[in-house]
């Protein structure tokens, strides 16, 4: 083997570099060794690698390359065949691995490269979730402040609780470094420091209402960024050396009662407004947040509701309080009217009899004093004592009788009496007054005023005089006019009686008397006061004060119990007066009253032929009821004798006597007794005179009686002519007569 | 005053006498019986009973001032007075006595003062309005007319 070939060394300079390629040879065939050791050592540590395959293929790639490069070591010198086969060998192998290798490269490589990608976009996503986990948590936790703060506001209804409890709610919340609270004062134009964070007790520091930041927040529901300089946020001296937080200032409405219609909202123009201002501590780098602003604006909202709710508390209790007082005030009140009213129907109860009952014997004595014979001086003492007992005797009565009228006590009378009479007497009564104060007084009745009328009387004409007498106290002079006629419906058009309605029906009329008079008048003022007890005007109290101003009062309540309306009309002073009234009469019905209607009549002649000369005795203990019975006896044209006794009696009787009349209720006397003397005397029935009893007991028991003792008949007095005259002739006819009892 | 006018003022007293109670229709029968054969009928029937009715109160008036009164005495005095004025038609002395009679028989002793205090007023008034009317009466005849008759009509 002579021809190898290797390469010849060229000489000995090429020792040096022989040496060095042997070296690096050695070199790398080490690294070429320690790289898959490496690899397999690494590979085994991570848990996932897809290509471990390509791993073995690259490692067997780089073993024999490595082996390659140490059997190349062997070459440097000179070395035997089996060397170069084994070298050739190896070479062959690696070229073949490494061509593999490379072309599987050409597959791997994009692989390994997307894997990178996408690791990449995995660690963004991650990113971005940690993200969006760091918002929600801080929005829950919001909410969970927001919650906690509404409990703590709205579990008091005490509104300085209210109010502190949410800035040291917010405060902590929030962190902040300052948090105040400004009011609206009274008259709404200024801003009053009310209430802060840190400090105890603010001093009454304000702002006027009406400056530009202000208004912005005021105009926004928002909370909104304020300067730090403004006047509302310079609270406290600037501690920090740099910039001072963030402000932000939020309005809190306040809401009223008064604000809530029933069926409309509050409008905004009428709220008022409290401000809240919020500040971030100063030297931080803190900036306001999204869900701090939001947590802030539901903040104040809810402190506006749990003030409303306080406010209104406040005011429905303070007006319970004041009801109760007011009831209080009320019950006492009540209690000691009914206390006086008490009082003054005793007062009423004695004065009604004890007052009446002396006065009524000083007029009655008085008055018949005067019908007898007097000096010219007594009988002027006389008629003072009798006028001033009647002015007494008339006021004490109409004292009486308002308080009578008022206590509605007082019940009129209803009976017939004549209208026009009434007109009459209160013209003849009010005469002479008119006649020395040389006034002239008309009355008219109209035709259709009808002559009688059910009601009243002495109640009427009371009322008509003292509207007269007022209308003539009142005049100096001219004149007075009183008409009276029937009121019809449309005679009442007028505007005087808006709400007075005339009632037609066929057992009523409505009388309207019209008292006109020419005197002094009165202002359109003073006249409702005319009816007011005890009210005198001025105009009238500086005339002649003869009235004790109830007469009016009076009137009214008499006529308003006829139901009617009375009222008075005057253009002023010294232009008269018109006083009117309507009042409800009744028509008096001719069938059911017995009413006494007088009509003058010609005397009749009640002569009877058929008595005359009858003999008759009449006998009687009683001088007047003897003198009656006789002179209707005698008018009848009977001879009449009379007794007085029995005795006389029997005496003086005979049997000229035909009829025999006895009264037989004298006490004392049994007139039975005397019937049966008669019975005695006159055995023979024709010569018995007929004895009738005269009497007016209206027992059965007379009838009897009178009966047993043998009287032929009875007679219940009183007697008048045409029953005298029925009976005579009945007694003559049939002998025997017993009226019916 | 002309006749007229005072026989008009006449019936409107006598009715005023009614009206309230003085006289009842007794009265008016008394009238009817007095006649061209009876002219002063009424006024010689009304000055006995005033003679009686004096008496009689007198009489009360001292039997009841007494102590130990007799009432069965008292009794009887009023029943006379009763009597009288029924029979004239005083109407309203008549109540009185019945009253006083009532009083009477209960033996009351302050009651029946009263009523005789009653009846004694009442006296004096029917007197006085009695005495009015027989003026009117007399005036009316003098001037040559005639007293106009009354009649009850239902």
């Amino acid at each position: 083997m002579e021809s190898c070939n290797c390469f010849e060394a060229q000489g000995p300079p090429d020792e040096l570099l022989m040496k060095y390629q042997y070296i690096s040879d050695f070199f790398i065939a080490l690294a070429y060794f320690s790289i898959p050791l490496e690899l397999i050592y690494f590979v085994k540590k991570s848990a996932v690698f897809p290509y471990r395959w390509v791993l073995v293929q690259f490692g067997a790639f780089i073993v024999l390359c490595g082996a390659t490069h140490l059997i190349n070591l062997w070459t440097f010198t000179m070395h035997s065949k089996t060397v170069a086969v084994v070298m050739t060998s190896a070479k062959v192998l690696t070229a073949a691995v490494s061509c593999v290798t490379a072309l599987m490269l050409v597959h791997i490589i994009p692989d390994l490269l997307s894997v990178k990608t996408r690791e990449l976009f995995l660690k963004n996503k991650a990113a971005e979730l940690d993200r969006e986990m760091g918002l929600i948590r801080t929005q829950e936790e919001t909410g969970r402040h927001v919650r906690m703060l509404t409990h703590e506001i709205r579990s008091t209804l005490d509104r300085h609780t209210i109010l502190k409890t949410t800035l040291v709610e917010l405060g902590r919340t929030l962190a902040l470094e300052e948090c105040a609270l400004w009011m609206p004062t009274r008259t709404g134009l200024e801003l009053q420091l009310t209430y802060t964070l840190r400090q105890q007790n603010p001093v009454g520091y304000t702002v006027p209402i009406h400056l530009p930041v202000i208004n912005q927040v005021f105009s926004n529901n928002r909370a909104v960024k304020i300067s730090p300089n403004c006047p509302v946020a310079r609270l406290r001296p600037l501690a920090g050396k740099y910039m001072p937080g963030e402000v932000v200032a939020i309005r809190v409405p306040l809401l009223h009662l008064s604000n809530f219609q029933i069926n409309d909202w509050p409008e905004l123009s009428t709220r008022r407004y409290a401000l809240m201002v919020l500040m971030l501590p100063s030297d931080s780098a803190r900036k306001w947040h999204v869900h701090e602003l939001e947590l802030v604006e539901v903040v104040a909202d809810q402190v506006a509701v749990a003030l409303s709710h306080a406010a209104i508390l406040e005011e429905s209790m303070r007006a319970r309080d004041l009801l109760m007082e007011q009831n209080v005030a009320l019950d006492l009140a009540r209690r000691e009217a009914e206390t006086a009213i008490h009082a003054r129907n005793d007062f009423l109860a004695v004065m009604n009899h004890e007052m009446r009952t002396p006065m009524h014997a000083i007029i009655a004595l008085s008055s018949l004093l005067q019908e007898t014979e007097l000096t010219p001086e007594q009988r002027l003492m006389i008629e003072t004592i009798l006028k001033s007992s009647n002015l007494l005797a008339t006021l004490i009565n109409d004292v009486l009788d308002l308080s009578r009228l008022e206590d509605g006590s007082l019940q009129l009378n209803a009976a017939t009496f004549n209208l026009h009479a009434v007109f009459r007497e209160v013209l003849s009564l009010i005469k002479p007054v008119v006649s020395v104060k040389k006034l002239s007084i008309t009355l008219n009745l109209a035709p259709d005023l009808p002559v009688y009328a059910v009601g009243d009387e002495k109640r009427l004409m009371q009322t008509i005089l003292n509207v007269v007498g007022n209308a003539v106290k009142f005049s100096k002079e001219g004149s007075i006019s009183i008409t009276a006629f029937v009121a019809k419906s449309e005679s009442l058009r007028d505007s005087r009686t808006p709400d007075f309605f005339l009632v037609p029906s066929d057992y009523h009329f409505y009388l309207r008397v019209q008292v006109k008079d020419s005197g002094s008048g009165i202002i359109p003022q003073d006249i409702p006061k005319l009816f007011t007890k005890f009210a005198q005007t001025q105009s009238l109290a500086t005339r002649n004060s003869g009235g004790s101003g109830l007469g009016l009062a009076i009137c009214k309540r008499f006529v308003n119990l006829m139901e009617g309306h009375i009222w008075i009309e005057s253009e002023g002073i010294g232009k008269g007066c018109t006083a009117t009234f309507i009042v409800k009469l009744g028509i008096p019905e001719r069938s059911n009253e017995s009413k006494l209607a007088f009509v003058p009549k010609a005397p009749v002649n009640h002569g009877q032929t058929n008595f005359l000369g009858l003999k008759v005795l009449v006998m009687d203990d009683n001088g007047v009821s003897r003198t009656v019975t006789k002179g209707l006896l005698v008018h009848l044209g009977c001879d009449v004798t009379t007794a007085s006794s029995i005795e006389e009696c029997m005496r003086v009787v005979s049997h000229e006597h035909k009829v025999v009349f006895m009264d037989v209720c004298m006490p004392g006397i049994d007139g039975y007794e005397l019937a049966v003397h008669i019975h005695e005397k006159f055995t023979k029935r024709q010569d018995r005179p007929l004895i009738v009893a005269l009497t007016g007991n209206t027992n059965k028991g007379t009838k009897d009686n009178c009966m047993r003792a043998g009287m032929d008949g009875l007679i219940l007095k009183p007697v008048s002519v045409d029953k005298m005259r029925s009976v005579l002739s009945e007694l003559l006819e049939h002998r025997v007569l017993f009226e019916v009892i | 005053m002309e006749v007229g006018q005072m026989q008009r003022q006449w019936v409107d007293y006598m009715r005023s006498l009614f009206m309230e109670g003085f006289l009842d229709d007794q009265f008016l029968q008394l009238q009817q019986l007095q006649d061209e054969s009876n002219p002063d009928f009424v006024v010689e029937v009304v000055s006995l009973f005033y003679e009686d009715s004096e008496k009689l109160l007198n009489d009360l008036t001292k039997t009841l001032d007494t102590k130990g009164t007799d009432f069965k005495r008292v009794d009887a005095h009023v029943h006379q007075l009763k009597g009288s004025s029924s029979s004239i038609g005083a109407q309203r002395v008549k109540n009185a006595c019945i009253a006083f009679r009532n009083f009477c028989e209960e033996h009351n002793i302050e009651e029946c003062l009263r009523c005789l205090q009653q009846v004694k007023q009442e006296y004096c008034f029917l007197k006085n309005k009695l005495e009015t009317l027989f003026r009117l009466e007399q005036q009316i005849v003098a001037a040559g007319g005639s007293i106009p008759m009354m009649e009850l009509s239902f």
